[in-house]
C-alpha cells in the first residue's frame, strides 16, 4: 500500500502519470482512426488501380497493427526481453504457415488447371 | 513511459498495487503466450479464407454480399471499445473510484454488444441474399473466419459481465485486478485481429 508520508507527493506524481498515459491512449486512437478512415475512403470511392490499392490498404493495416501494439498493448523496446521475443517468434511462425499455405494452395490450383479468377460454374 | 520498465504487455499496475503487481509479471506472460497461440489459429483460418476466396462455385461473391458501411461502423465501434477499455485500465491503475472503473467497463460492454448486433445483422443479410455457408467454399470460409472473431468478442463480453459481478461481490481485490489486466489484453488483441478482417475480408473483397 502507499506510504503515508509520501502520500501528497505521490498523488501529484500519479496525476502526472495518468495524464501521460491518457495522452498515449488518445494518440493511439487518433492514429488508428486516420489509418482506418484512409483505406475505407480509398476503397469506397475507388480512386486507385486495383493492385496499387491492395498494396496501400495492406500497408495501412500493418501500420495500424503496430500502432495498436504500441499504444494499446504497450509493446516497445523498453519491454522485458522475452515478451518481444515471444511476439517476434509467433509472427515468424504465423508468416511461415500463412504464406506457405497460400503459396502451396495457389500453386496447386494452378497445376490442377482451375483458374483462380474464374471458377468453373458447377451445376 | 521512457524510464518505466514494463514487466508484461499491457498496462503495468506498478508497485502501489503490491500483490497484484507481483503476480501479474508471470500470469500476464502466460496469458500472452495463449494469445499468440490464438493468433496462429486465426492466421490459419485467414489462410484458408484467402485460398478459397475465388471458390464461389457460381454463387454470390464478396461484392454481392458485403456492405462497406456496415463494416466501417463495426470497425469504429470496436476501436472506440478499445479506447474505453484503456480508460478502464487507467482507472484501475490510478485507483480512481470503483464507480468510474465499472462505468468505463459498462461502456466497453455496450460497444462490444453493439458490434455483435451489427455483425449478426450482416450475417442475416448475407443469408437472406443466398449466402448460406453450404452454398460455396468461399462462403464456408467466410463463416469460419468472421464468426470465429465474433465468438471471441462474445466470450469477451461474457467475461466482462463476470468481472463486473465479481467487483460487486468481492470489491476490487487481486483476482479482479488480474482479471481486468488479462481481459484488456484479450480485448485489444481482438481489435488487432479485426484490422486483418476488415482489410483482407471486407476491403480486399470490395476493392
Amino acid at each position: 500500500m502507499i506510504d503515508q508520508t509520501h502520500d501528497t507527493e505521490s498523488a501529484a506524481a500519479r496525476q502526472r502519470g495518468w495524464r501521460r498515459e491518457f495522452r498515449s491512449y488518445a494518440w493511439g486512437v487518433g492514429l488508428a482512426l486516420v489509418l482506418t478512415l484512409v483505406p475505407f475512403a480509398l476503397v469506397n470511392w475507388g480512386v486507385m488501380a486495383r493492385k496499387a490499392l491492395f498494396i496501400t490498404i495492406g500497408a495501412f493495416a500493418l501500420v495500424q497493427m503496430i500502432v495498436h501494439f504500441r499504444f494499446f498493448l504497450h509493446i516497445g523496446f523498453h519491454q522485458k526481453r522475452e515478451d518481444l521475443q515471444l511476439i517476434l517468434f509467433s509472427t515468424l511462425l504465423l508468416f511461415l504457415m500463412v504464406a506457405g499455405t497460400i503459396w502451396i494452395m495457389a500453386s496447386l490450383a494452378g497445376r490442377m488447371a482451375v483458374p483462380m479468377h474464374m471458377p468453373p460454374a458447377y451445376p | 513511459m521512457s524510464h518505466e520498465v514494463m514487466h508484461h504487455p499491457g498496462i503495468n499496475l506498478g508497485p502501489a498495487h503490491g500483490e497484484a503487481n507481483e503476480i501479474a509479471k508471470t500470469m500476464l506472460f502466460g496469458f500472452w503466450a495463449f494469445l499468440m497461440s490464438d493468433a496462429i489459429l486465426f492466421g490459419m483460418v485467414f489462410a484458408s479464407y484467402v485460398t478459397s476466396v475465388h471458390a464461389t462455385a457460381g454463387g454470390p461473391g464478396p461484392k454481392d454480399l458485403y456492405n462497406i458501411r456496415s463494416a466501417f461502423i463495426e470497425t469504429l465501434l470496436l476501436l472506440a471499445s478499445s479506447f474505453t477499455f484503456g480508460m478502464a485500465s487507467l482507472a484501475l491503475k490510478y485507483k480512481h473510484s470503483k464507480t468510474r472503473l465499472v462505468q468505463w467497463l459498462l461502456v466497453t460492454l455496450l460497444l462490444g454488444m453493439a458490434f455483435l448486433g451489427f455483425e449478426v445483422h450482416d450475417f442475416l443479410t448475407m443469408i437472406a441474399k443466398g449466402g448460406t455457408p453450404e452454398r460455396s467454399g468461399f462462403i464456408s470460409a467466410f463463416f469460419d473466419l468472421v464468426p470465429l472473431h465474433g465468438l471471441h468478442v462474445t466470450g469477451g463480453c461474457i467475461w466482462l459481465i463476470c468481472l463486473i459481478g465479481q467487483m460487486a461481490r468481492y470489491g476490487i481485490d487481486t483476482q479482479v485486478k488480474l482479471g481486468v489486466l488479462r481481459l484488456a489484453l484479450f480485448w485489444h488483441f481482438l481489435d488487432i485481429v479485426w484490422i486483418a478482417i476488415f482489410t483482407i475480408v471486407y476491403l480486399g473483397g470490395l476493392a
